[in-house]
Order: structure tokens, then sequence, then C-alpha cells
């Protein structure tokens, strides 16, 4: 694969991350456990569906073969997205929504400090606008698990389960795909090993602070960034996709 | 030609203060700090190019606020009208004009502080200290710091219970 094509991937991926996770906190949309924070969540949604589109648009640019954002959002199938497997998980209750959100936020947010620093004008400038959207995520749902950790005997056991059931997504958000090896070495891409410590010292201060033990298994689960996907991808995609896949390059 | 530029400038300034943020609609666009270049043409008097940037990155307003640029300036007389959208430097509440932060008030949304208190991930921080845009008490609390549009955290204030939204710093 030549640098173009390696940089389209990563920009896919990165684009895909946001986007597949925006559509799930949106559809909590209507459906929150209290009003503010139905709103709190959709408004994460709105934040990442817009890093989303800077990343596809983005792409579209580098592809330059007259693709828009809507091609790499609409008209692919579940093989071509390059998403960890975190962010397609079910919902579930709102201690699984809470735990996943937790995980990614705290990956976006030491991943685009360092996106800020690569030697690209339009990663850079995304990532120096997210971060501070993400800083407000990281907060929020680390509260949440704190929360629902150091709440009740029914909130800490949903959020404990919730956590069990996740972990084994976690080694893939640092865990670099080919793509991002070779553009890590040409120095186009974020080093993910350089992550790794802020990482868990941030999962590890808010889960003690929630009362919550880490998970012991170290079995993780990868594939997701190679386009290999849990069946929940394709059940999210046939939603989000219908009206594209019914009436082909409509617009509103 | 050179005057006749500057003129030109001052008027297109002039029309893009009189295009409102579709969400916040007691504040132009000017006030709010998204217009960041205005270019015009050294040819003719009807070429323009203006630059903005969203406040967030999935700012749903985005799309309403570059066409309304284009018909106030289509209905001046402009013809040639480019609208580029730029990411870096990253919006901030900084750039909001102070008769814009007045505006705000008047309006019911309490105005972003005059210095910049940047979001941190901390958690539980104390909260800033929010005045209350109806009767000007600092006895207030948040409520959520997500509100009713991206820009916005709810409030409520303890000595006249009026709840409003804060337009956050950013």
């Amino acid at each position: 694969m030549d640098t173009k094509q390696l940089l389209i991937e990563y920009t896919l991926h990165l684009a895909d991350n946001a986007l597949i996770l925006g559509h799930r906190n949106s559809e909590w949309t209507g459906h929150g456990p209290v009003l503010e924070q139905d709103i709190a969540i959709s408004n994460i949604a709105l934040d990442l569906i817009g890093q989303a589109r800077n990343f596809y648009q983005y792409a579209a640019v580098l592809s330059g073969d007259g693709k828009t954002e809507d091609d790499f959002a609409y008209h692919r199938d579940s093989t071509d997205f390059r998403n960890c497997l975190l962010v397609e998980q079910p919902n579930g209750d709102w201690a699984q929504t809470i735990i996943k959100q937790f995980f990614f936020s705290s990956y976006q947010y030491f991943f685009f400090s360092r996106l800020q620093q690569i030697n690209d004008q339009t990663f850079a400038a995304i990532a120096a606008k997210s971060i501070k959207e993400v800083a407000y995520h990281v907060r929020w749902c680390s509260e949440w698990v704190i929360r629902l950790g150091d709440g009740t005997e029914e909130s800490h056991n949903r959020i404990k389960t919730a956590l069990e059931n996740n972990w084994k997504f976690t080694g893939e958000l640092l865990c670099p795909a080919s793509y991002e090896k070779e553009l890590s070495q040409l120095g186009m891409s974020v080093d993910l090993f350089d992550l790794q410590a802020a990482f868990e010292k941030k999962i590890e201060e808010v889960l003690s602070e929630a009362t919550l033990p880490i998970p012991v298994g170290k079995n993780m689960i990868y594939g997701g960034k190679n386009g290999e996907h849990s069946e929940h991808l394709g059940s999210l995609l046939t939603e989000m996709q219908f009206l594209q896949r019914a009436n082909p390059g409509c617009e509103w | 030609m050179k005057l006749n530029n500057h003129i030109n400038h001052q008027k297109i300034w002039g029309l893009l203060d009189q295009v409102n943020d579709p969400e916040v609609p007691v504040l132009s666009i000017v006030d709010l700090g998204i217009v960041r270049d205005v270019q015009c043409s050294e040819l003719n008097n009807t070429s323009v190019t203006i630059t903005v940037t969203p406040t967030y990155s999935g700012c749903p307003a985005m799309d309403m606020i570059r066409m309304q640029i284009r018909m106030m300036l289509l209905e001046n007389g402009f013809r040639e009208i480019t609208i580029e959208t730029v990411l870096f430097p990253a919006w901030t509440t900084d750039w909001m004009s102070v008769t814009g932060k007045q505006k705000l008030k008047t309006y019911g949304i309490a105005p972003p502080h005059a210095l910049q208190q940047v979001c941190h991930t901390d958690l539980f921080q104390q909260e800033e200290a929010i005045e209350c845009p109806l009767c000007s008490s600092y006895n207030t609390r948040m409520i959520s710091q997500f509100g009713s549009t991206a820009c916005k955290s709810l409030y409520q204030c303890n000595n006249c219970s009026e709840p409003f939204d804060y337009f956050k710093c950013h």
C-alpha cells in the first residue's frame, strides 16, 4: 500500500471510530434516563459526528477521486469500516453506555493531545479543535463511572458487570493496526505506545475512586481496525445507511 | 482602487454583522467571532471570499450560517462569493465581542467570562461563579454541563430560582 492509501485508511479509522460511537450515543436521544442526561449524551453524539465529518472530509480530499464524506459514511459495507470493536457494542443499560464512553473518551483525549503534534496541518487542526470537546466528555463520563460505582448496590453491580463485559475491547484502542505502524514509522501517525501510560493511569484513578476493581482477565479481542467486526456493526449500519441505500445520493 | 477596496471591506463586515446565529439569534456571526477573514477582489467590486470557523465540530448551524452569508451578500450586489471553512486556530469564546456578551445577558443567557477558564479533565471541579442574567446574583448552581446547544451549560439561580443557559467558556 502506498503512503497515500495508508493515510486514507488511517483517516477512515479515526472517522469511523467517531461516527459509530456518535451514532450509538444518538440512539439514546429521547430515551435518556433523565432529561439533562439525555441532552448530555446527545451533545456528545453531536460532537463525535462533527469530528467524524472532519475526518471524512479529509479522507475525501486525500482520495481525490470525487468521493464525498457521505460516500464514506453511507456507501461502505461493514468490512470496509475500520472502527474499534468497542464503539460498535450495543448501548445496553446506562452503565454499559457510560463505560464504553469512558474508555473511548480517555483514549481520545490522550490521542488528540499527540495528534496535535503530527506534521499534518489538517490532523493538527482537527485534533486541536476536538480535544477541547473531549475534555468535557472525559470529565462527564468519569464522574458517571464514579457516581455509579460508588453509588448504590444496584448501580455498583451494573457498572461492574459493564466494566467486565467491555474490558476485553480496551486492548484494541492502543494496539496499532498495520497502517498505523507503517505511518508511525514515517512520523505521520500517533505512536499508540506513547499513550499507554497516561491512559492506564487515568483508568486506574477513576476506577479506584469508583471502588471498582480492575478486571483481572488480560484476554483482549481485536479485529475492528482491520474490518473484522462483531455482528452488531451490521445491524447498526442497516439502520444508519437505510435512507441512502433506499434512495442513493439523495439530499434534502 | 485601494480606497474602493477598503470601503467594500467595511461594507462587507457591516453586512456580516446583520447575519445572526440561528441558534442564538440575538448574536451576529461577527459578535460570535466565527468570521475570521474577509478578502475582497482587487479586480472587481463583486467578488469576495469569507473565511469562517465552527464553534464546535458538530455545530449543526454551520450550513445554515454559510447559506445566510451567501444570501446577504447576493442581496447586496456581490456575485462571486466564496465561503471557506477553517478549523485552525480553534474557535474560543475569547473571540466573542463585548457587545455580543452584553446582548447575551439582556437576552437571558449568561455570557462567557472574560478570563478564559479552559475546561480541563479534573473531576468534580469547583464550578465557576456564574452571574444570573435575571437578578445578577452569583449564588447559582450548575444543573448540567451540557445544555440546549453544544456551546451552553444549564444553570439555575439559587436566589430567584431562574433556570438559565450559560454560554460556556471554550
